[in-house]
């Protein structure tokens, strides 16, 4: 099956039972696969009258007690971004799937991008940590959108699927595991007497225990500012302890969250970061310098945000170069060159988007890299 | 009470009556309940509460019928009766 | 209840056992229509049968936006015009849940109007209550969608050039189940008409014509709320069952007031689960949805 159908069953095998969205290419096919599987699993599909709505939907549909998700690209993942901004601020578990497709604006709409990396990341206003996962393959959209979900219920806040145009359109053959050895997470309920209850005071785990409607908590849940009750709270001290608990709670959290795959770690002098579809470009140039005798080596990125800083600050000290493709001008490289701080060269392969990156490319760049350090 | 005509069943029906409560630190003085009394039953106090507001009280003499109307139109939720049976 | 915690040490007003009363008073100006509203709606919950779990208050932002932060049940104060579409999300997770949305007039049908036009279509069965003090309070009275014609506002200081909407008109024609109109004063009315609208399966939706004498009234003339609620209760005239093309607000001469619409339709999901649980035939020759549902009905 194709990426975006793949996705599609791996929020059904997450538990996701209310789906919010609008048509958008190359993201379209997400919306239709679920507006035939939803019904069949008792879930509601809605198709609404923008991307707006359908995230504002889905905070609903998440606080009504239902794993929700809603799934976009370019246009509509840039209308999205207010409410993406009330479900980090409410603390609203849900999954936002973005396809990416070349922009700006209207772009490219059937042709590759991955330049909403540092949207996803700061698209919305104010200060705030996210998760973001990047697929390679039809397979990773189906376990990625399971662990979107996860991770959304564990931490309590949306999580997005950095997809992009040819992982969502790319035919391949996708394994889907019996349901008993599909590990899902739930949102903790709170066990406190209602009376009792502060829906944003985290609790051992540092997330606070979460009420649906209908609970019977009778809780307050407000885009403002708000204490540790719920409650508009107009001060720089409670901007404070939000803000900090709002962040904290990723990166203090930050280990168990990210996730990446290495090869040729131990000998490389270069390293290829990538994720998403560049990913396996990358793959294909390290292979194919390996083979040339070139001692490269690959991290492929299946978090994107939070991003690894210790590690790749610790790799900066070892190598000589990290190169960084990307169907962008030079986005996640941002955070390479910053956690580097000199100590290696950081080289950026970019693409403005409607393609992929060619192996071949990545391969000369590691090439023109291993003759310039020698 | 005055009326246009004696009702018949004047001498059977019993009129409720009420007492008014006012809390007043809610209040904000907009006057609305005053303006509104069926009975003129409420004024002003020359009184202040703590934010500044002058707020209804009870006028001597004059008898509530605890139709609540004060009540339900109160912005504040700082005035509301409560039925006597007659007692007050 | 968390409101209950740090309870006012003073009386009890019949309306405690629903307000968060430990965010009392409230940030409403004085004379503020939005807190006569806000009363109604406690006291149609109270005097509804829905178990106080069941229901759900939520709003967009603005002045009518606090009022979620105020009703001590599940409460939810959203971003600015989008109540509508996460109140729909919330009642199809929950659909046994009694979802009423709070929303001022800007909040509603200027930024949120894309949303209102199609949740009344879809027939969501959501509460909507209108209050419309005809400007945007919150930010110091600026031009709303309601602002009527020539009248003064921050952002139109010669006098507006707009021409209104007619809420009541707009929501009948998008397809509202239930549609009224009242003025403040009229308030018992107003509390029958949200405890009708919350009892009605569709999209409901009551608007109040309120006073708003700090940022509105101060501006037009009408400084105290009193002045307010007095010109809009005295220029009203109640027609029940009238179309609401004619249901029109002429400030000069009449506003029209009273239950315009009530009807039936199925509602979101009625239709939706109809599509999903049995054979509809193929469009065009099948027979339209009410009609299915009415003989199903029957045949039940």
């Amino acid at each position: 099956m194709n990426g975006d159908d793949a996705c599609c069953e791996g929020a059904l095998a997450a538990g996701c039972r209310f789906f919010a969205g609008y048509p958008i290419t190359p993201a379209t096919e997400v919306a239709e696969r679920m507006s035939h599987r939803l019904p069949e699993v008792d879930g509601i599909f809605i198709q609404m009258e923008d991307e707006i709505a359908s995230m504002a939907a889905i905070l609903g549909g998440s606080w009504g007690g239902a794993k929700s998700m809603t799934s976009t690209s370019g246009p509509g993942f840039s209308l999205m971004m207010e409410n993406i901004g009330l479900g980090i601020c409410t603390e609203t578990p849900c999954v936002v799937c973005n396809v990416q497709r070349a922009g700006p604006s209207t772009g490219l709409p059937t042709l590759v991008g991955q330049a909403d990396m540092m949207q996803a990341r700061w698209g919305s206003h104010g200060h705030y940590e996210i998760i973001a996962l990047s697929p390679s393959s039809p397979q990773e959209m189906f376990d990625f959108t399971i662990e979107a979900f996860n991770l959304s219920e564990q931490y309590r806040l949306p999580v997005m699927i950095m997809a992009d145009e040819v992982v969502g359109h790319m035919n391949e053959r996708v394994v889907i595991p019996p349901a008993d050895q599909i590990v899902t997470v739930e949102r903790t309920a709170p066990t406190s007497d209602p009376a009792q209850y502060l829906p944003y005071q985290p609790d051992a785990s540092g997330i606070a225990p979460m009420a649906n409607f209908g609970d019977g908590y009778h809780m307050h849940v407000t885009g403002l500012t708000h204490d540790a009750k719920g409650y508009p709270t107009m001060t720089a001290e409670a901007q404070a302890w939000m803000v900090d608990r709002l962040i904290g709670k990723i990166r203090d959290n930050a280990d168990k969250i990210i996730s990446y795959d290495t090869m040729f770690l131990d000998d490389a002098e270069i390293v290829v970061a990538a994720y998403g579809i560049s990913a396996r470009s990358a793959k294909g140039a390290v292979l194919a310098g390996r083979q040339a005798g070139l001692k490269v080596g690959l991290v492929k990125l299946n978090t994107v945000w939070p991003f690894p800083e210790e590690f790749f600050s610790h790799l900066s000290t070892k190598v000589k170069a990290l190169l960084m493709p990307e169907i962008n001008m030079g986005q996640m490289v941002l955070e390479l060159e910053r956690l580097a701080q000199g100590r290696c060269q950081v080289v950026r392969i970019t693409h403005p988007g409607g393609a992929i990156i060619n192996p071949s490319t990545i391969l000369a760049a590691i090439q023109d890299v291993f003759e310039e350090t020698k | 009470m005055k009326y246009w005509r004696k009702p018949l069943d004047l001498g059977t029906i019993e009129v409720t009556r009420g007492i008014v409560r006012v809390i007043e630190g809610r209040c904000k003085g907009c006057e609305i309940c005053v303006n509104f009394c069926s009975r003129g039953v409420l004024r002003m106090s020359d009184k202040f509460n703590r934010k500044g507001y002058h707020f209804p009280e009870t006028i001597p003499g004059r008898e509530c019928v605890n139709c609540r109307f004060c009540e339900a139109i109160c912005p504040e939720f700082a005035i509301y009766s409560v039925e006597t049976n007659g007692l007050a | 209840m968390s409101a209950r915690q740090n309870r006012d040490p003073e009386p009890l007003h019949p309306h405690d056992e629903l307000l968060r009363t430990d965010r009392i008073p409230h940030i409403w100006c004085s004379g503020c229509g939005i807190g006569i509203v806000f009363g109604a709606l406690m006291s149609a919950i109270k005097k509804s049968d829905i178990p106080l779990d069941d229901i759900a208050v939520v709003s967009g932002i603005g002045c009518t936006g606090r009022m979620a932060g105020y009703i001590a049940l599940d409460s939810f104060h959203t971003t600015h015009g989008r109540a509508i579409p996460f109140a729909t999300g919330l009642k199809l997770a929950r659909p046994q849940g009694n979802v009423i949305v709070a929303s001022g007039d800007g909040d509603l049908l200027a930024i949120g109007g894309n949303h209102f036009i199609h949740a009344a279509r879809r027939n969501i069965d959501l509460t909507v209550v209108c209050v419309n003090n005809f400007n945007y309070g919150m930010t110091g009275g600026q031009l709303a969608p309601s602002t009527p014609f020539g009248a003064k506002t921050t952002t139109t200081p010669q006098g507006s050039p707009d021409e209104p909407f007619n809420f009541c008109s707009l929501a009948a024609a998008c397809g509202a189940v239930y549609v009224a109109r009242w003025t403040a004063l009229h308030i018992r009315r107003v509390t029958t008409a949200i405890g009708e609208a919350m009892n009605k399966k569709g999209f409901s939706f009551v608007e109040i014509l309120a006073p708003c004498p700090t940022a509105f009234g101060r501006r037009n003339k009408m400084r105290r709320a009193l002045d307010l609620l007095n010109f809009y209760y005295d220029r009203s005239v109640v027609k029940h069952g009238v179309h609401p093309d004619e249901a029109s607000l002429d400030f000069n001469q009449r506003l029209v007031v009273g239950k315009f619409v009530d009807r039936e339709r199925p509602t979101y999901l009625d239709s939706y689960h109809m599509v999903h649980q049995r054979e509809i035939g193929d469009w065009p020759t099948i027979e339209h949805y009410s009609t299915m549902l009415a003989k199903e009905k029957t045949e039940a």
